[in-house]
């Protein structure tokens, strides 16, 4: 049942009466209700574009702050991919600073606003949090991204932003190739030393994954937009419409055009498929495309938008991570009658965020688990008509720890269907490596580097999913200030 | 950047258009392409291929066909306006060397981008026939230029206008019938054209090179809508292409893909009929 955020806001403020001033042991801590995030009510927002998920009112920040025990020894640290000093920011909030709970965050987290959205806290840092270690349910974690999120809005809303602070002018140049998560924040770190920063984008808007591929309902693209501008006012320039490889080699780019260094956030390149017939009939589509249609390219507005967007009723999504989910979502928002997902495992090994699979469900999304697609049927037309589907059960545990999905024999059976969006993840994107032979790449193309992401070539650097293979954005992050402090040291 | 420096328009609904673009007139080859954007809020990326381009000048030159929403749109800037976003050069360059004798295969706008491989492949010392194909004569593009190229120029069109009332396929196959045979064919036209190009010099072993002009969003890998089936295998022609073996693409497939929204394509289509009939009418009143 949907509840509003007035009546949540107000549950909390009778919580709040009650706890404010207590000093609580960490009995009654663990004994305050978790605070649920207001969303917009399903029913109108498959109508919409705007976000689900509404963020905290003060009042449910302050009794959520409230469950944090306050570890010494701070296992949810621990578990972020960037050491955020988590119980400190929490504190912060607890004594209504939430200044000084952003400035916390920001020692080590450059997007909070971002990662306060799209991260899988209940894998990173709440898997690990004490309070979901007593209730036996990381789902009953304190929640961390909501706090997280909370404070990085309040600064917003506040318009507390601060431009950090830049040195004087080395004189040297960085070139940073893509303007996502990683691009962003390498070239933040390496543009407060002092050294002029380019950031190259293939695409015609910067922010990368965060705006062609997550959709508006779940990160607003005014936020990701408002990071960009701080990265100009930090004096970094982004040339857009330049893909670095074709529209320039790398070697030129150090050799010819005066760069002391680069970076390489390039992402994950091309979209896998799954091999099987009738792949490319019409109405075949990578998430990659589909989303890209709808977030970048603004397809959703079909009266303004001159992207077209496929006319789908009978949608399949194949996949379990949170690009199914956000290509499922955009489905049904686009007027799609049926949107099924559909998965060879089940649902507790799905690496999606827990609150999209909820939200997807709340939507109407069907889930078909331990289903997958072993033939696309078409029409006359080439156009898909219907998907052969065959039957899994989960055998003995693989190398990952997960039950492997077995197939089930004769179990094929047909499903009616005019669009398949394929969400399986991605290989690495080959053009740098064919356009810089020197570049070491892996068997799966993905870059190799040291511990401080230097690559086989002297004064290249790379971090994010080129590296990683696919990724999340706070770990693409995490690998760009790495990268950014190791190449502010070459420097 | 990205300015208009010179319109023309070449037939009633081809154009040509000079931009200022150095850094791609700097950094391209032969048979890559650009995408264009005409706005970067609602506009659509599409890709054209580089007809030629002037690295002193730092200009590229497009030729298109006013089909689709953004053609027509783009037919209506006027030298002097700014294109806001192109992006390239993209797409594997044609493979040049001296291979012997060439026939080069353009129907309709396909000659544009036919045109600097010609060029380059004059250039490696090729022997260089040129085969033209047109509905009639109006619609013939860039003759003068392969004229200065050619060892010899055929010139066909289907109501027999100018030159041989003939497809390109016809001389075509009697250059395949002839000994020594081409040693390589390059065919850049419409989707059946290249098909029936393939189809043509396919007995005779003669290996054929076309260049795909798919729907493609980034152009960089990224999104596979611009997807073909090669050999029974998926390529994507905006980084293993856009050229490919003609004797193995599968073009029914991809022309059916090419075909994937048809239905906002006409409406539109209509659309802008109907805006330049409205100017028309406003012109002549």
């Amino acid at each position: 049942m949907h509840i509003s955020a007035e009546e949540l806001k107000k549950n909390a403020q009778l919580i709040l009466s009650e706890i404010k001033d207590k000093s609580l042991s960490n009995k009654e801590r663990t004994a305050i209700p978790l605070q649920e995030m207001p969303a917009q009510d399903p029913k109108i927002r498959i109508n919409n574009m705007e976000e689900v998920a509404q963020g905290y009112s003060r009042e449910q920040a302050l009794v959520e702050s409230r469950r944090c025990l306050q570890c010494a020894s701070a296992p949810c640290v621990e578990g972020c991919p960037v050491q955020i000093n988590i119980p400190g920011f929490i504190k912060a909030i607890e004594e209504e600073n939430f200044e000084k709970s952003i400035g916390v965050i920001k020692e080590a987290s450059l997007l909070p606003s971002i990662c306060g959205r799209v991260c899988p806290q209940e894998s990173q840092c709440q898997e690990k949090c004490t309070v979901g270690k007593i209730f036996k349910d990381p789902n009953k974690s304190v929640s961390i991204g909501r706090l997280e999120r909370f404070v990085a809005d309040w600064e917003a809303s506040e318009a507390k932003r601060s431009i950090p602070e830049i040195k004087p002018s080395t004189g040297k140049k960085v070139a940073v190739i893509g303007s996502g998560p990683a691009g962003i924040t390498a070239a933040a770190d390496i543009a407060k030393e002092g050294h002029e920063v380019v950031v190259f984008e293939a695409f015609h808007k910067p922010g990368g994954v965060m705006i062609y591929g997550i959709p508006e309902f779940r990160l607003p693209k005014k936020i990701v937009e408002d990071e960009i501008e701080t990265l100009k006012k930090m004096n970094v320039t982004i040339k857009q419409n330049f893909l670095v490889g074709r529209s320039r080699t790398l070697k030129d780019l150090l050799e010819k055009d005066g760069f002391s260094a680069v970076f390489i956030g390039t992402g994950a390149g091309l979209p896998k498929f799954m091999g099987i017939e009738g792949e490319n009939l019409v109405g075949v589509f990578s998430a990659n495309e589909y989303l890209t249609r709808s977030n970048l390219m603004k397809a959703y507005k079909k009266d303004t938008a001159a992207t077209p967007i496929y006319p789908s009723k009978k949608v399949m999504v194949f996949g379990g991570g949170n690009v199914a989910m956000d290509a499922a979502r955009t489905a049904i928002r686009l007027g799609a009658e049926e949107v099924s997902i559909v998965y060879r495992r089940t649902e507790a090994e799905m690496p999606a965020r827990i609150e999209e699979v909820a939200h997807a469900k709340e939507e109407g999304i069907k889930f078909r688990l331990l289903e997958n697609a072993s033939k696309i049927i078409g029409d006359e037309k080439g156009r898909v008509k219907a998907v052969e589907l065959v039957t899994f059960e989960l055998g003995e545990p693989d190398a990952s720890g997960r039950r492997r999905p077995v197939q089930v024999k004769g179990s094929e059976h047909v499903v009616e269907a005019d669009t398949v969006i394929v969400a399986i993840g991605n290989e690495s994107n080959p053009l740098i490596k064919q356009t810089t032979q020197e570049l070491e790449v892996n068997k799966y193309g993905n870059i190799i580097v040291d511990e401080n992401c230097k690559t086989s070539m002297d004064r290249v650097y790379a971090g994010g999913d080129i590296v990683l293979g696919a990724a999340t954005v706070i770990l693409a992050m995490g690998e760009g200030r790495k990268a950014a402090a190791a190449i502010n040291k070459l420097l | 950047m990205n300015r208009i420096i010179l319109k023309k328009q070449l037939s009633d609904d081809v154009f040509m258009m000079k931009i200022a673009a150095p850094h791609i007139a700097e950094e391209r080859k032969p048979g890559q392409f650009v995408i264009l954007q005409l706005d970067t809020d609602f506009g659509e990326r599409i890709p054209l291929t580089i007809a030629d381009a002037d690295a002193e000048e730092g200009s590229v030159t497009i030729i298109y066909q006013a089909v689709g929403n953004t053609t027509h749109r783009l037919s209506k800037l006027n030298e002097g306006d700014r294109i806001q976003n192109l992006l390239g050069p993209l797409g594997q360059p044609t493979h040049i060397e001296k291979f012997g004798s060439v026939v080069c295969v353009g129907g309709g706008i396909g000659v544009a981008p036919l045109h600097p491989i010609a060029k380059a492949l004059k250039q490696a010392g090729n022997h260089v026939t040129v085969i033209i194909g047109a509905r009639n004569k109006d619609l013939i593009i860039l003759e003068e230029e392969m004229k200065t190229i050619a060892d010899e120029l055929i010139i066909c069109t289907d109501d027999g206008s100018k030159g041989r009332k003939d497809l390109v396929t016809a001389p075509l196959k009697e250059l395949c019938e002839k000994n020594p045979k081409p040693n390589l064919a390059v065919a850049i036209g419409p989707p059946i054209m290249m098909k029936f190009a393939a189809l043509t010099t396919k007995p005779y072993g003669v290996h054929t090179v076309v260049s795909l002009n798919t729907i493609m969003v980034d152009g960089t890998g990224m999104c596979g809508g611009c997807r073909v089936t090669v050999g029974g295998q998926t390529k994507f022609v905006c980084v293993d292409g856009p050229e490919f073996d003609g004797h193995l693409v599968d073009f029914d497939n991809m022309m059916l893909r090419l075909g994937s929204y048809k239905a906002k394509e006409e409406e539109d289509h209509h659309k802008c009929h109907l805006d330049l009939q409205i100017e028309q009418l406003q012109k002549n009143s």
